[in-house]
């Protein structure tokens, strides 16, 4: 068996990788239930994380010219904006969890100077249904910490998360 | 249908830790809690797929529209695998890096060496059928940083895959065979395993070399592999 290749951090000169424009994901034509994704990204000390690249996949809804996937950098204030498609509920796992239905989500990755490999996690909605019964959400005991995890309503299609990646507050990341 | 398997976990002392103290900019960006280990849904079986049609290759970056860039001329070739040796086709690589004399096309980098005019320094290919893939550019130089006094990075290509799923994202760095600077920096050195950090140094290729025109050099690249069977929940060893 091959050994996966070592993970290496992507450092501040990420830019120079395309993604103005990226954050956009019905920038292909995709129509439907459009809402908008902002996010703050904070560091150990409170200061604002400026030179993160940030980027969500969500597998549904599958629809024409989405391909769910959309790339953003933090500005100096550790801000992040999407534009995307409302997910939809996607199938279960099998196994231990059961196979209840999970929760609309989408899946976040967090790359950084300072950050050796990506951090994973995912965003949640307030306001949907069956956060009670998602079975990630359920891993997680401390309702505080759950709550790093879903996004508040700022408006009718709007959503915010306030992101912490170490100490008081810190969100909850995932080993897949 | 998409492939719903479960990815392997990875093998210990292979992947560097969050917490590097040799490495300052982790001090406070590394998350002090456990991660939480997740099953693999939809989510984290699939990822984003990327076509050239929407994400067009851009495959020699050793020059622009106005001219050559200076430095070394380069030819990368390798291969994208699964632990299990099986190609992973079709899938998209984005790179970037320094001009020759070490200095990236980016404001934040304030480096006293020059620019290139014609050298911006970011590339994007496909992988084909069989998991190779191929691209020009020129060597890039070393340049200084500020982790700690006299720091500076060698040699080095930046690499970003995503692979077949969420789970196999990858960002990592290709460095180049004989470099004097690897074992003085923190990034490479802090992979536990010596393997491990081997297998991100490109070996020169006299088969890739291109006769009066460019040194070619191989690095070949393993994303995770998958479990056997559908749904086997990682998260399940030592549960029963
Ligand atoms: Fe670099």
């Amino acid at each position: 068996m091959s050994i996966t290749t070592a993970s290496q951090t992507i450092g501040p000169y990420w830019h120079l990788l395309p993604f103005e424009g990226w954050n956009d994901l019905t920038r292909f034509g995709a129509t439907g239930d459009v809402i908008t994704i902002t996010g703050r990204i904070t560091d150990g000390t409170g200061a604002a994380a400026g030179d993160c690249c940030v980027e969500i996949w969500q597998p549904r809804p599958e629809v024409e010219n989405f391909d769910g996937f959309g790339r953003a950098a933090t500005d100096k204030d550790g801000g992040f904006s999407f534009t995307t498609l409302r997910p939809e509920p996607v199938p279960g796992v099998h196994g231990r969890l059961g196979n209840v239905q999970q929760a609309p989500h989408v899946g976040l990755t967090i790359m950084a100077r300072g950050l050796m490999k990506a951090l994973q996690t995912r965003i949640y909605f307030e306001g949907d249904a069956g956060h009670d019964q998602d079975p990630v959400l359920n891993l997680i005991e401390d309702p505080a910490r759950r709550a790093t995890l879903v996004a508040k309503k700022t408006g009718a299609a709007a959503y915010h998360l306030d992101i912490v990646l170490q100490g008081a507050g810190e969100t909850v990341f995932f080993a897949i | 249908m998409s492939d719903l398997r479960a990815f392997r976990p990875l093998v210990p002392g292979t992947q560097p830790e969050y917490d590097a103290d040799v490495y300052g900019s982790t001090k406070f960006r590394a998350p002090k809690q456990q991660l939480l280990q997740v099953p693999t849904s939809l989510t984290e079986a699939t990822g984003p797929q990327f076509s050239p049609s929407r994400y067009p290759s851009i495959i020699d970056i050793s020059k622009v529209e106005s001219g050559e860039a200076q430095g070394q001329r380069i030819v990368v070739e390798g291969q994208v695998t699964d632990e299990d040796g099986r190609p992973v086709p079709h899938t998209m690589i984005e790179i970037w890096q320094a001009n020759s004399t070490g200095r990236y096309h980016h404001d934040g980098d304030q480096h006293d060496a020059p620019l290139d005019p014609h050298f911006q320094g970011a590339g994007r290919v496909f992988t084909d059928e069989n998991g190779m893939y191929r691209y020009i550019s020129i060597k890039p130089g070393a340049y200084p940083w500020r982790n700690h006094h006299n720091a500076w990075r060698p040699n080095h290509i930046h690499y970003s895959l995503f692979g077949p799923g969420f789970a196999t994202r990858l960002i990592t760095q290709m460095y180049f065979d004989g470099d004097p600077l690897l074992k003085y920096d923190p990034i490479y050195m802090c992979i536990a395993d010596a393997g491990s950090r081997e297998r991100l140094v490109a070996g020169f290729d006299l088969d890739l070399t291109m006769p009066e025109w460019a040194l070619g050099y191989r690095f070949n690249i393993v994303l995770r592999g998958r479990n056997a069977t559908p749904f086997e929940d990682s998260n399940d060893h030592g549960d029963h």
